[in-house]
Protein backbone atom coordinates (compact mmCIF):
# COMPACT_ATOMS: atom_id res chain seq x y z
CA UNK A 1 0.00 0.00 0.00
CA UNK A 2 1.29 3.43 -0.87
CA UNK A 3 1.09 5.84 2.03
CA UNK A 4 0.11 9.10 0.42
CA UNK A 5 -1.57 11.04 3.17
CA UNK A 6 1.48 12.60 4.81
CA UNK A 7 -0.51 14.45 7.48
CA UNK A 8 -2.26 11.31 8.60
CA UNK A 9 1.08 9.57 8.72
CA UNK A 10 2.62 12.28 10.87
CA UNK A 11 -0.39 12.27 13.18
CA UNK A 12 -0.15 8.55 13.61
CA UNK A 13 3.56 8.81 14.30
CA UNK A 14 2.79 11.17 17.17
CA UNK A 15 0.59 8.45 18.61
CA UNK A 16 3.40 5.97 18.33
CA UNK A 17 2.04 4.23 15.25
CA UNK A 18 4.48 3.84 12.39
CA UNK A 19 2.86 3.40 9.03
CA UNK A 20 4.96 2.67 6.05
CA UNK A 21 4.95 0.65 2.90
CA UNK A 22 7.21 -2.24 2.08
CA UNK A 23 8.65 -0.15 -0.70
CA UNK A 24 9.61 2.67 1.64
CA UNK A 25 10.98 0.34 4.26
CA UNK A 26 13.06 -1.51 1.70
CA UNK A 27 14.47 1.67 0.22
CA UNK A 28 15.06 3.17 3.66
CA UNK A 29 17.27 0.26 4.52
CA UNK A 30 19.07 0.35 1.21
CA UNK A 31 19.75 4.05 1.11
CA UNK A 32 21.27 4.15 4.59
CA UNK A 33 23.75 1.38 4.05
CA UNK A 34 25.44 2.19 0.77
CA UNK A 35 28.89 0.64 0.99
CA UNK A 36 31.34 2.17 -1.46
CA UNK A 37 34.11 0.30 -3.17
CA UNK A 38 37.52 1.26 -1.82
CA UNK A 39 38.83 2.32 -5.12
CA UNK A 40 40.81 5.43 -5.86
CA UNK A 41 42.21 6.38 -9.21
CA UNK A 42 43.85 9.77 -8.78
CA UNK A 43 43.64 13.12 -7.02
CA UNK A 44 39.88 12.86 -6.31
CA UNK A 45 40.51 9.75 -4.23
CA UNK A 46 42.29 11.89 -1.65
CA UNK A 47 39.21 14.07 -1.31
CA UNK A 48 37.14 10.90 -1.09
CA UNK A 49 39.34 9.75 1.81
CA UNK A 50 39.06 13.20 3.36
CA UNK A 51 35.27 12.91 3.13
CA UNK A 52 35.38 9.68 5.09
CA UNK A 53 37.58 11.19 7.81
CA UNK A 54 36.60 12.97 10.98
CA UNK A 55 35.75 16.43 9.70
CA UNK A 56 33.35 15.44 6.92
CA UNK A 57 32.36 12.10 8.41
CA UNK A 58 30.76 10.08 5.67
CA UNK A 59 29.62 7.68 8.40
CA UNK A 60 26.63 9.95 8.96
CA UNK A 61 25.22 8.56 5.73
CA UNK A 62 25.95 4.95 6.56
CA UNK A 63 28.60 4.87 3.91
CA UNK A 64 31.86 4.73 5.83
CA UNK A 65 32.39 1.04 5.21
CA UNK A 66 34.75 1.19 2.26
CA UNK A 67 35.02 -2.36 0.98
CA UNK A 68 38.12 -3.43 -0.91
CA UNK A 69 36.24 -6.27 -2.59
CA UNK A 70 33.74 -5.43 -5.33
CA UNK A 71 31.61 -8.38 -4.18
CA UNK A 72 30.75 -6.52 -0.97
CA UNK A 73 30.26 -3.06 -2.42
CA UNK A 74 27.11 -1.29 -3.57
CA UNK A 75 28.58 1.89 -4.95
CA UNK A 76 31.51 2.61 -7.17
CA UNK A 77 32.94 6.10 -6.80
CA UNK A 78 35.02 6.65 -9.91
CA UNK A 79 37.39 9.09 -8.23
CA UNK A 80 39.94 10.28 -10.71
CA UNK A 81 41.26 10.08 -14.22
CA UNK A 82 40.36 6.90 -16.07
CA UNK A 83 43.12 6.12 -18.54
CA UNK A 84 42.77 3.77 -21.45
CA UNK A 85 44.94 1.28 -19.63
CA UNK A 86 42.74 1.42 -16.56
CA UNK A 87 39.28 1.57 -18.18
CA UNK A 88 38.96 -2.22 -18.75
CA UNK A 89 39.75 -2.85 -15.09
CA UNK A 90 37.18 -0.27 -13.99
CA UNK A 91 34.45 -1.92 -16.08
CA UNK A 92 35.52 -5.36 -14.87
CA UNK A 93 35.29 -4.22 -11.26
CA UNK A 94 31.83 -2.85 -11.91
CA UNK A 95 30.79 -6.14 -13.44
CA UNK A 96 32.00 -7.97 -10.35
CA UNK A 97 29.81 -5.92 -8.05
CA UNK A 98 26.51 -7.43 -7.00
CA UNK A 99 23.21 -5.78 -7.89
CA UNK A 100 21.84 -3.32 -6.90
CA UNK A 101 24.83 -1.17 -7.70
CA UNK A 102 25.36 2.50 -8.36
CA UNK A 103 28.08 4.69 -9.82
CA UNK A 104 29.18 8.18 -8.84
CA UNK A 105 31.48 9.87 -11.34
CA UNK A 106 33.60 12.11 -9.14
CA UNK A 107 35.45 15.00 -10.70
CA UNK A 108 36.03 16.44 -14.12
CA UNK A 109 38.24 13.57 -15.28
CA UNK A 110 35.69 10.86 -14.55
CA UNK A 111 32.97 12.92 -16.20
CA UNK A 112 34.74 13.98 -19.37
CA UNK A 113 38.50 13.56 -19.16
CA UNK A 114 38.79 16.94 -17.49
CA UNK A 115 42.02 18.86 -17.96
CA UNK A 116 43.64 15.81 -19.52
CA UNK A 117 40.96 15.35 -22.16
CA UNK A 118 43.29 16.37 -24.96
CA UNK A 119 45.73 13.63 -23.99
CA UNK A 120 46.12 10.47 -26.02
CA UNK A 121 45.73 8.10 -23.10
CA UNK A 122 42.76 9.46 -21.21
CA UNK A 123 39.22 8.17 -21.45
CA UNK A 124 36.80 11.00 -22.14
CA UNK A 125 34.31 10.10 -19.45
CA UNK A 126 33.50 6.83 -17.71
CA UNK A 127 29.85 7.14 -18.74
CA UNK A 128 30.91 5.80 -22.13
CA UNK A 129 31.06 2.36 -20.55
CA UNK A 130 29.12 2.51 -17.29
CA UNK A 131 25.69 3.86 -16.36
CA UNK A 132 26.53 6.77 -14.06
CA UNK A 133 23.93 7.78 -11.47
CA UNK A 134 25.45 10.99 -10.11
CA UNK A 135 28.06 13.27 -11.65
CA UNK A 136 30.06 15.64 -9.41
CA UNK A 137 31.90 18.43 -11.19
CA UNK A 138 35.09 19.88 -9.77
CA UNK A 139 38.81 19.32 -9.98
CA UNK A 140 38.80 17.85 -7.42
CA UNK A 141 35.32 18.28 -5.95
CA UNK A 142 35.30 19.26 -2.32
CA UNK A 143 34.28 16.64 0.23
CA UNK A 144 31.05 18.56 0.67
CA UNK A 145 30.31 17.95 -3.00
CA UNK A 146 30.78 14.23 -2.46
CA UNK A 147 28.40 14.40 0.50
CA UNK A 148 25.90 16.15 -1.72
CA UNK A 149 26.30 13.43 -4.31
CA UNK A 150 25.62 10.87 -1.60
CA UNK A 151 22.43 12.63 -0.62
CA UNK A 152 21.39 12.85 -4.25
CA UNK A 153 21.99 9.14 -4.62
CA UNK A 154 20.04 8.43 -1.43
CA UNK A 155 17.11 10.40 -2.81
CA UNK A 156 17.34 8.45 -6.02
CA UNK A 157 17.33 5.15 -4.15
CA UNK A 158 14.41 6.28 -1.99
CA UNK A 159 12.32 7.13 -5.03
CA UNK A 160 12.77 3.81 -6.80
CA UNK A 161 9.53 1.79 -6.93
CA UNK A 162 9.62 -1.94 -6.37
CA UNK A 163 7.05 -2.71 -9.02
CA UNK A 164 5.84 -1.26 -12.27
CA UNK A 165 7.66 -0.26 -15.40
CA UNK A 166 9.82 2.32 -13.57
CA UNK A 167 11.37 -0.25 -11.23
CA UNK A 168 15.15 -0.25 -11.13
CA UNK A 169 17.37 -2.45 -13.22
CA UNK A 170 18.08 -5.07 -10.59
CA UNK A 171 14.38 -5.90 -10.29
CA UNK A 172 13.84 -6.37 -13.99
CA UNK A 173 14.54 -9.86 -15.22
CA UNK A 174 16.64 -9.75 -18.34
CA UNK A 175 18.04 -6.29 -17.75
CA UNK A 176 21.82 -6.28 -18.10
CA UNK A 177 23.86 -6.28 -14.94
CA UNK A 178 27.22 -6.55 -16.66
CA UNK A 179 28.60 -4.38 -19.39
CA UNK A 180 31.07 -5.31 -22.06
CA UNK A 181 34.69 -4.79 -21.08
CA UNK A 182 36.58 -2.71 -23.64
CA UNK A 183 39.80 -4.02 -25.09
CA UNK A 184 42.94 -2.14 -26.00
CA UNK A 185 43.10 -1.89 -29.78
CA UNK A 186 45.68 -0.33 -32.09
CA UNK A 187 44.11 3.14 -31.83
CA UNK A 188 42.68 3.20 -28.36
CA UNK A 189 39.90 1.26 -26.73
CA UNK A 190 37.67 -1.06 -28.76
CA UNK A 191 34.79 -0.30 -28.81
CA UNK A 192 35.26 3.44 -28.16
CA UNK A 193 32.00 3.45 -26.22
CA UNK A 194 29.22 1.10 -25.23
CA UNK A 195 26.20 2.08 -27.37
CA UNK A 196 23.85 0.46 -24.84
CA UNK A 197 24.98 2.99 -22.24
CA UNK A 198 26.12 6.05 -24.12
CA UNK A 199 25.61 7.60 -27.51
CA UNK A 200 27.53 10.57 -28.85
CA UNK A 201 25.41 13.69 -28.57
CA UNK A 202 23.93 14.72 -31.90
CA UNK A 203 23.62 18.33 -32.93
CA UNK A 204 20.02 19.15 -33.78
CA UNK A 205 19.41 21.32 -36.84
CA UNK A 206 17.81 24.59 -35.81
CA UNK A 207 14.47 25.49 -37.42
CA UNK B 1 50.33 -0.36 -27.42
CA UNK B 2 51.67 -3.89 -27.36
CA UNK B 3 52.70 -3.61 -23.74
CA UNK B 4 49.11 -2.90 -22.84
CA UNK B 5 47.64 -5.60 -25.04
CA UNK B 6 48.87 -8.61 -23.16
CA UNK B 7 47.23 -8.91 -19.78
CA UNK B 8 48.44 -10.17 -17.41
CA UNK B 9 52.05 -9.43 -18.24
CA UNK B 10 54.03 -12.66 -18.13
CA UNK B 11 57.06 -11.00 -16.71
CA UNK B 12 58.97 -13.93 -15.33
CA UNK B 13 60.57 -17.08 -16.53
CA UNK B 14 60.02 -19.93 -14.12
CA UNK B 15 62.26 -19.83 -11.10
CA UNK B 16 64.34 -22.94 -10.69
CA UNK B 17 67.24 -24.13 -8.57
CA UNK B 18 67.81 -25.86 -5.28
CA UNK B 19 64.99 -25.43 -2.83
CA UNK B 20 62.65 -23.93 -5.36
CA UNK B 21 59.16 -25.16 -4.67
CA UNK B 22 55.93 -24.45 -6.44
CA UNK B 23 55.90 -20.79 -7.42
CA UNK B 24 52.84 -18.63 -7.30
CA UNK B 25 52.57 -15.66 -9.57
CA UNK B 26 50.39 -12.98 -8.06
CA UNK B 27 49.33 -9.63 -9.41
CA UNK B 28 48.76 -7.14 -6.59
CA UNK B 29 46.83 -4.29 -8.11
CA UNK B 30 45.95 -2.17 -10.02
CA UNK B 31 42.94 -2.22 -7.74
CA UNK B 32 44.30 -3.07 -4.34
CA UNK B 33 43.97 -1.01 -1.17
CA UNK B 34 47.67 -1.24 -0.35
CA UNK B 35 49.00 0.07 -3.65
CA UNK B 36 48.05 3.69 -2.92
CA UNK B 37 46.39 4.21 -6.25
CA UNK B 38 46.55 2.35 -9.50
CA UNK B 39 49.85 0.57 -9.25
CA UNK B 40 50.50 -3.09 -9.87
CA UNK B 41 53.15 -5.40 -8.49
CA UNK B 42 53.62 -8.72 -10.23
CA UNK B 43 55.02 -10.86 -7.47
CA UNK B 44 56.43 -14.39 -7.65
CA UNK B 45 55.97 -16.12 -4.33
CA UNK B 46 57.59 -19.20 -2.88
CA UNK B 47 55.17 -19.96 -0.09
CA UNK B 48 54.89 -16.50 1.39
CA UNK B 49 58.40 -15.41 0.48
CA UNK B 50 58.90 -12.97 -2.37
CA UNK B 51 61.21 -14.32 -5.03
CA UNK B 52 60.62 -11.75 -7.76
CA UNK B 53 58.77 -8.48 -7.85
CA UNK B 54 58.09 -6.41 -10.89
CA UNK B 55 56.36 -3.04 -10.62
CA UNK B 56 53.93 -2.34 -13.44
CA UNK B 57 52.77 1.20 -13.86
CA UNK B 58 51.21 3.44 -16.45
CA UNK B 59 47.65 3.07 -15.19
CA UNK B 60 47.56 6.79 -14.52
CA UNK B 61 49.61 8.04 -17.46
CA UNK B 62 47.88 11.35 -18.18
CA UNK B 63 50.19 12.76 -20.86
CA UNK B 64 51.39 15.55 -18.61
CA UNK B 65 54.60 16.20 -20.53
CA UNK B 66 53.05 15.99 -23.98
CA UNK B 67 50.21 18.32 -23.04
CA UNK B 68 52.72 20.78 -21.57
CA UNK B 69 54.69 20.91 -24.80
CA UNK B 70 51.59 22.01 -26.67
CA UNK B 71 50.70 24.98 -24.51
CA UNK B 72 52.24 28.09 -23.03
CA UNK B 73 54.55 27.98 -20.02
CA UNK B 74 52.01 29.41 -17.65
CA UNK B 75 49.25 27.02 -18.73
CA UNK B 76 51.26 24.12 -17.36
CA UNK B 77 51.26 25.55 -13.85
CA UNK B 78 47.85 24.09 -12.89
CA UNK B 79 48.89 20.78 -14.40
CA UNK B 80 51.89 20.59 -12.07
CA UNK B 81 49.41 20.64 -9.17
CA UNK B 82 48.19 17.27 -10.32
CA UNK B 83 51.59 15.60 -10.46
CA UNK B 84 51.97 14.78 -6.81
CA UNK B 85 48.51 15.71 -5.71
CA UNK B 86 49.39 15.80 -2.01
CA UNK B 87 52.00 18.49 -2.56
CA UNK B 88 50.78 20.90 -5.20
CA UNK B 89 52.71 23.84 -3.77
CA UNK B 90 56.12 22.19 -3.96
CA UNK B 91 55.35 21.10 -7.52
CA UNK B 92 54.49 24.69 -8.34
CA UNK B 93 57.72 25.85 -6.83
CA UNK B 94 59.89 23.41 -8.75
CA UNK B 95 58.31 24.43 -12.03
CA UNK B 96 58.43 28.15 -11.26
CA UNK B 97 62.06 27.82 -10.20
CA UNK B 98 62.97 26.17 -13.49
CA UNK B 99 61.23 28.76 -15.61
CA UNK B 100 62.80 31.55 -13.54
CA UNK B 101 66.18 29.99 -14.25
CA UNK B 102 65.35 29.76 -17.92
CA UNK B 103 64.13 33.34 -18.21
CA UNK B 104 66.42 34.90 -15.61
CA UNK B 105 63.69 36.24 -13.37
CA UNK B 106 64.27 37.44 -9.82
CA UNK B 107 61.89 36.61 -7.00
CA UNK B 108 61.15 39.24 -4.32
CA UNK B 109 62.19 38.38 -0.81
CA UNK B 110 58.68 38.25 0.58
CA UNK B 111 57.63 35.80 -2.12
CA UNK B 112 60.62 33.58 -1.30
CA UNK B 113 59.55 33.50 2.32
CA UNK B 114 55.97 32.68 1.39
CA UNK B 115 57.28 29.88 -0.80
CA UNK B 116 59.27 28.45 2.07
CA UNK B 117 56.27 28.66 4.39
CA UNK B 118 53.89 26.98 1.98
CA UNK B 119 56.45 24.32 1.02
CA UNK B 120 57.17 23.39 4.61
CA UNK B 121 53.47 23.23 5.43
CA UNK B 122 53.12 20.96 2.42
CA UNK B 123 55.94 18.77 3.70
CA UNK B 124 54.27 18.42 7.07
CA UNK B 125 50.91 17.40 5.67
CA UNK B 126 52.50 15.01 3.18
CA UNK B 127 54.47 13.22 5.86
CA UNK B 128 51.44 13.12 8.15
CA UNK B 129 49.36 11.46 5.48
CA UNK B 130 52.15 9.06 4.63
CA UNK B 131 52.46 7.90 8.23
CA UNK B 132 48.71 7.56 8.47
CA UNK B 133 48.54 5.42 5.35
CA UNK B 134 51.56 3.37 6.43
CA UNK B 135 49.87 2.51 9.69
CA UNK B 136 46.62 1.82 7.85
CA UNK B 137 48.52 -0.68 5.71
CA UNK B 138 49.81 -2.32 8.87
CA UNK B 139 46.28 -2.83 10.08
CA UNK B 140 45.92 0.11 12.45
CA UNK B 141 42.60 0.64 10.82
CA UNK B 142 41.60 4.23 11.02
CA UNK B 143 43.00 5.83 14.15
CA UNK B 144 46.42 7.20 13.04
CA UNK B 145 45.01 8.12 9.64
CA UNK B 146 42.09 9.91 11.26
CA UNK B 147 44.46 11.92 13.44
CA UNK B 148 46.68 12.70 10.48
CA UNK B 149 43.82 13.89 8.35
CA UNK B 150 42.42 15.96 11.21
CA UNK B 151 45.69 17.92 11.31
CA UNK B 152 45.96 17.95 7.53
CA UNK B 153 42.59 19.69 7.29
CA UNK B 154 43.95 22.57 9.36
CA UNK B 155 46.82 23.02 6.92
CA UNK B 156 44.45 22.73 3.97
CA UNK B 157 42.33 25.49 5.52
CA UNK B 158 45.41 27.71 5.42
CA UNK B 159 46.02 26.79 1.79
CA UNK B 160 42.42 27.46 0.94
CA UNK B 161 42.33 30.91 2.45
CA UNK B 162 45.61 31.74 0.71
CA UNK B 163 45.10 30.22 -2.73
CA UNK B 164 41.41 29.47 -3.02
CA UNK B 165 41.80 25.72 -3.32
CA UNK B 166 42.36 22.94 -0.84
CA UNK B 167 44.52 20.69 -2.93
CA UNK B 168 45.12 22.16 -6.37
CA UNK B 169 46.59 25.44 -5.26
CA UNK B 170 48.08 26.78 -8.53
CA UNK B 171 49.66 29.50 -6.46
CA UNK B 172 53.15 30.30 -7.69
CA UNK B 173 53.98 32.34 -10.73
CA UNK B 174 57.19 32.96 -12.62
CA UNK B 175 58.84 35.68 -10.56
CA UNK B 176 56.81 35.38 -7.39
CA UNK B 177 53.46 34.31 -6.06
CA UNK B 178 49.99 34.97 -7.37
CA UNK B 179 48.56 36.88 -4.40
CA UNK B 180 49.76 38.20 -1.10
CA UNK B 181 48.75 36.70 2.21
CA UNK B 182 45.21 37.58 3.30
CA UNK B 183 44.78 39.50 6.55
CA UNK B 184 44.96 37.34 9.60
CA UNK B 185 46.67 34.50 7.77
CA UNK B 186 49.91 34.84 9.68
CA UNK B 187 48.23 34.53 13.05
CA UNK B 188 46.27 31.50 11.91
CA UNK B 189 49.42 29.90 10.54
CA UNK B 190 51.28 30.52 13.76
CA UNK B 191 48.47 28.88 15.70
CA UNK B 192 48.48 25.88 13.40
CA UNK B 193 52.25 25.50 13.72
CA UNK B 194 52.02 25.64 17.50
CA UNK B 195 49.25 23.08 17.50
CA UNK B 196 51.22 20.83 15.18
CA UNK B 197 54.16 20.68 17.57
CA UNK B 198 51.86 19.52 20.33
CA UNK B 199 50.14 17.09 18.00
CA UNK B 200 53.45 15.56 16.94
CA UNK B 201 54.30 14.77 20.57
CA UNK B 202 50.96 13.07 20.93
CA UNK B 203 51.33 11.23 17.61
CA UNK B 204 54.78 9.99 18.53
CA UNK B 205 53.61 8.85 21.94
CA UNK B 206 51.04 6.78 20.12
CA UNK B 207 53.35 5.34 17.49
CA UNK B 208 57.12 5.57 17.87
CA UNK B 209 57.46 3.17 20.79
CA UNK B 210 54.59 0.99 19.66
CA UNK B 211 55.55 -2.65 19.84
CA UNK B 212 53.54 -3.74 16.82
CA UNK B 213 54.91 -0.93 14.69
CA UNK B 214 58.44 -1.82 15.70
CA UNK B 215 57.93 -5.52 15.07
CA UNK B 216 56.47 -4.87 11.66
CA UNK B 217 59.06 -2.36 10.50
CA UNK B 218 62.43 -2.86 12.17
CA UNK B 219 64.99 -4.69 10.00
CA UNK B 220 62.38 -4.95 7.27
CA UNK B 221 62.97 -3.58 3.81
CA UNK B 222 66.58 -2.64 4.46
CA UNK B 223 68.06 -0.40 1.78
CA UNK B 224 71.82 0.02 1.89
CA UNK B 225 73.22 3.46 1.28
CA UNK B 226 75.21 2.23 -1.74
CA UNK B 227 72.13 0.74 -3.37
CA UNK B 228 70.15 3.88 -2.67
CA UNK B 229 72.77 6.12 -4.22
CA UNK B 230 73.19 3.86 -7.25
CA UNK B 231 69.47 3.81 -7.94
CA UNK B 232 69.15 7.59 -7.71
CA UNK B 233 66.90 7.41 -4.67
CA UNK B 234 66.37 10.81 -3.07
CA UNK B 235 64.46 12.40 -0.26
CA UNK B 236 63.60 10.85 3.09
CA UNK B 237 64.25 7.37 1.69
CA UNK B 238 67.86 8.21 0.89
CA UNK B 239 68.41 9.93 4.21
CA UNK B 240 66.92 6.97 6.07
CA UNK B 241 69.76 4.95 4.53
CA UNK B 242 72.24 7.34 6.10
CA UNK B 243 73.22 9.50 3.13
CA UNK B 244 73.35 13.17 4.00
CA UNK B 245 71.82 14.70 0.91
CA UNK B 246 69.10 17.29 0.95
CA UNK B 247 68.66 19.70 -1.94
CA UNK B 248 67.66 22.39 0.52
CA UNK B 249 71.19 22.22 1.92
CA UNK B 250 73.02 21.34 -1.31
CA UNK B 251 71.52 23.98 -3.60
CA UNK B 252 70.33 26.41 -0.93
CA UNK B 253 67.64 27.54 -3.31
CA UNK B 254 65.23 30.25 -2.26
CA UNK B 255 66.07 31.56 1.16
CA UNK B 256 66.83 28.23 2.78
CA UNK B 257 70.32 29.40 3.71
CA UNK B 258 68.77 31.75 6.25
CA UNK B 259 67.24 29.01 8.34
CA UNK B 260 68.96 26.86 10.87
CA UNK B 261 67.69 23.32 10.51
CA UNK B 262 69.19 19.88 10.70
CA UNK B 263 68.92 16.95 8.33
CA UNK B 264 67.86 13.81 10.19
CA UNK B 265 69.68 10.67 9.06
CA UNK B 266 68.85 7.00 9.55
CA UNK B 267 71.21 4.29 10.77
CA UNK B 268 69.70 1.10 9.42
CA UNK B 269 67.82 2.07 6.27
CA UNK B 270 64.86 -0.07 7.27
CA UNK B 271 61.19 0.75 7.23
CA UNK B 272 61.25 1.97 10.82
CA UNK B 273 63.99 4.47 9.95
CA UNK B 274 61.96 5.70 7.03
CA UNK B 275 59.04 6.25 9.38
CA UNK B 276 61.16 8.01 11.97
CA UNK B 277 62.93 10.23 9.44
CA UNK B 278 59.57 11.62 8.41
CA UNK B 279 58.61 12.42 11.99
CA UNK B 280 61.93 14.15 12.58
CA UNK B 281 61.66 16.04 9.30
CA UNK B 282 58.29 17.35 10.34
CA UNK B 283 59.84 18.69 13.53
CA UNK B 284 62.58 20.41 11.54
CA UNK B 285 59.95 21.83 9.20
CA UNK B 286 58.11 23.30 12.15
CA UNK B 287 61.37 24.90 13.24
CA UNK B 288 61.76 26.50 9.79
CA UNK B 289 58.14 27.58 9.83
CA UNK B 290 58.45 29.34 13.19
CA UNK B 291 61.42 31.37 11.99
CA UNK B 292 59.93 32.09 8.58
CA UNK B 293 56.66 33.28 10.04
CA UNK B 294 58.56 35.50 12.46
CA UNK B 295 60.93 37.02 9.89
CA UNK B 296 58.57 37.43 6.95
CA UNK B 297 59.56 40.76 5.36
CA UNK B 298 57.22 43.31 3.82
CA UNK B 299 57.28 44.05 0.13
CA UNK B 300 55.87 42.96 -3.20
CA UNK B 301 55.23 39.30 -4.00
CA UNK B 302 55.85 39.54 -7.74
CA UNK B 303 58.86 40.61 -9.75
CA UNK B 304 57.64 43.78 -11.54
CA UNK B 305 59.52 42.71 -14.67
CA UNK B 306 57.72 39.37 -14.89
CA UNK B 307 55.18 39.17 -17.69
CA UNK B 308 52.44 36.64 -17.45
CA UNK B 309 51.02 37.26 -20.93
CA UNK B 310 53.12 36.79 -24.03
CA UNK B 311 55.81 35.07 -22.01
CA UNK B 312 58.62 33.91 -24.32
CA UNK B 313 61.92 32.94 -22.73
CA UNK B 314 64.93 33.08 -25.00
CA UNK B 315 66.22 29.85 -26.49
CA UNK B 316 68.10 27.67 -24.05
CA UNK B 317 67.59 25.02 -21.46
CA UNK B 318 67.33 24.81 -17.71
CA UNK B 319 67.07 22.17 -15.03
CA UNK B 320 65.58 23.26 -11.76
CA UNK B 321 65.17 21.09 -8.71
CA UNK B 322 63.86 21.38 -5.20
CA UNK B 323 63.56 19.12 -2.22
CA UNK B 324 59.94 18.04 -2.51
CA UNK B 325 58.52 16.04 0.40
CA UNK B 326 59.13 12.82 -1.52
CA UNK B 327 62.60 13.65 -2.81
CA UNK B 328 64.30 15.63 -5.51
CA UNK B 329 61.67 16.99 -7.86
CA UNK B 330 63.22 18.34 -11.03
CA UNK B 331 61.96 19.96 -14.19
CA UNK B 332 63.99 20.07 -17.37
CA UNK B 333 62.83 22.62 -19.88
CA UNK B 334 64.19 23.32 -23.35
CA UNK B 335 63.06 26.53 -24.94
CA UNK B 336 63.30 27.36 -28.64
CA UNK B 337 62.12 30.92 -28.12
CA UNK B 338 58.48 30.16 -28.80
CA UNK B 339 55.66 30.56 -26.26
CA UNK B 340 55.62 26.79 -25.69
CA UNK B 341 58.42 24.72 -24.23
CA UNK B 342 60.16 22.58 -26.87
CA UNK B 343 60.78 19.86 -24.34
CA UNK B 344 59.26 19.54 -20.92
CA UNK B 345 60.49 16.77 -18.69
CA UNK B 346 59.67 15.99 -15.07
CA UNK B 347 61.98 14.08 -12.79
CA UNK B 348 59.53 12.62 -10.32
CA UNK B 349 61.10 11.50 -7.04
CA UNK B 350 58.68 8.68 -6.32
CA UNK B 351 59.34 6.99 -9.67
CA UNK B 352 63.07 6.85 -8.93
CA UNK B 353 62.37 5.70 -5.38
CA UNK B 354 60.22 2.86 -6.70
CA UNK B 355 63.11 1.35 -8.66
CA UNK B 356 64.59 -0.20 -5.51
CA UNK B 357 61.32 -1.82 -4.47
CA UNK B 358 62.31 -5.29 -5.66
CA UNK B 359 65.64 -5.13 -3.86
CA UNK B 360 63.97 -4.17 -0.60
CA UNK B 361 61.23 -6.80 -0.86
CA UNK B 362 63.36 -9.74 -2.00
CA UNK B 363 63.01 -12.72 0.34
CA UNK B 364 60.55 -10.95 2.62
CA UNK B 365 57.04 -12.11 3.43
CA UNK B 366 54.17 -10.92 1.29
CA UNK B 367 52.73 -8.94 4.21
CA UNK B 368 56.00 -7.00 4.42
CA UNK B 369 55.75 -5.94 0.79
CA UNK B 370 52.69 -3.87 1.64
CA UNK B 371 54.50 -2.12 4.48
CA UNK B 372 57.67 -1.55 2.46
CA UNK B 373 55.70 -0.06 -0.41
CA UNK B 374 53.87 2.12 2.09
CA UNK B 375 57.17 3.48 3.38
CA UNK B 376 58.41 4.37 -0.11
CA UNK B 377 55.71 7.05 -0.36
CA UNK B 378 54.55 6.89 -3.93
CA UNK B 379 51.91 8.97 -5.60
CA UNK B 380 50.85 7.58 -8.92
CA UNK B 381 50.07 10.95 -10.43
CA UNK B 382 53.76 11.63 -10.24
CA UNK B 383 55.04 8.15 -11.08
CA UNK B 384 53.02 7.83 -14.27
CA UNK B 385 52.50 11.52 -15.01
Amino acid sequence: MEVTDQELKIDLQKQGVLMTSLNELYNWGRKNSVWPLQFGLACCAIEMIAASMARYDLARFGAEVFRPSPRQADLMIVAGTVTKKMAPQVVRLYNQMAEPKYVIAMGACAISGGPFKQGYNVLKGIDRYLPVDVHIPGCPPRPEALLHAFMTLQNKIASQPLTGPARPRHLRAGAPSEFSVPQCGPHGLVPPSNPAVWRPPTAAQAG
Amino acid sequence: MSAILETPVRAFESVSGAGAGEMLELAIGPHHPSTHGVFRMDVVLDGERVRRLKPVFGYLHRNHEKIAEGQSYLSSMPYTDRLDYFCSLTNNWAYALTVEKLAGLQVPERAEYIRVITAELTRVQNHLCLIGFLLQDMGASGTPLMYAFREREKILDLFESLTGARMMCNYMRFGGCRVDLPTGWMEEAQQVVQGLARFLDEFEALLTGNEILMARTQHIGVLSSAAAVNAGVTGPMLRASGVNYDVRKVDRYGVYDRFDFRIPLGDHGDTYDRYLIRVLEMRESLKILRVALRDLPEGPVMDPKARLRGFRPKAGEAYGRIEAPKGELGFHLISDGSPNPFRYRVRPPSLMNLTVLEEMCMGRMLADVVVILGSVDIVLGEVDR
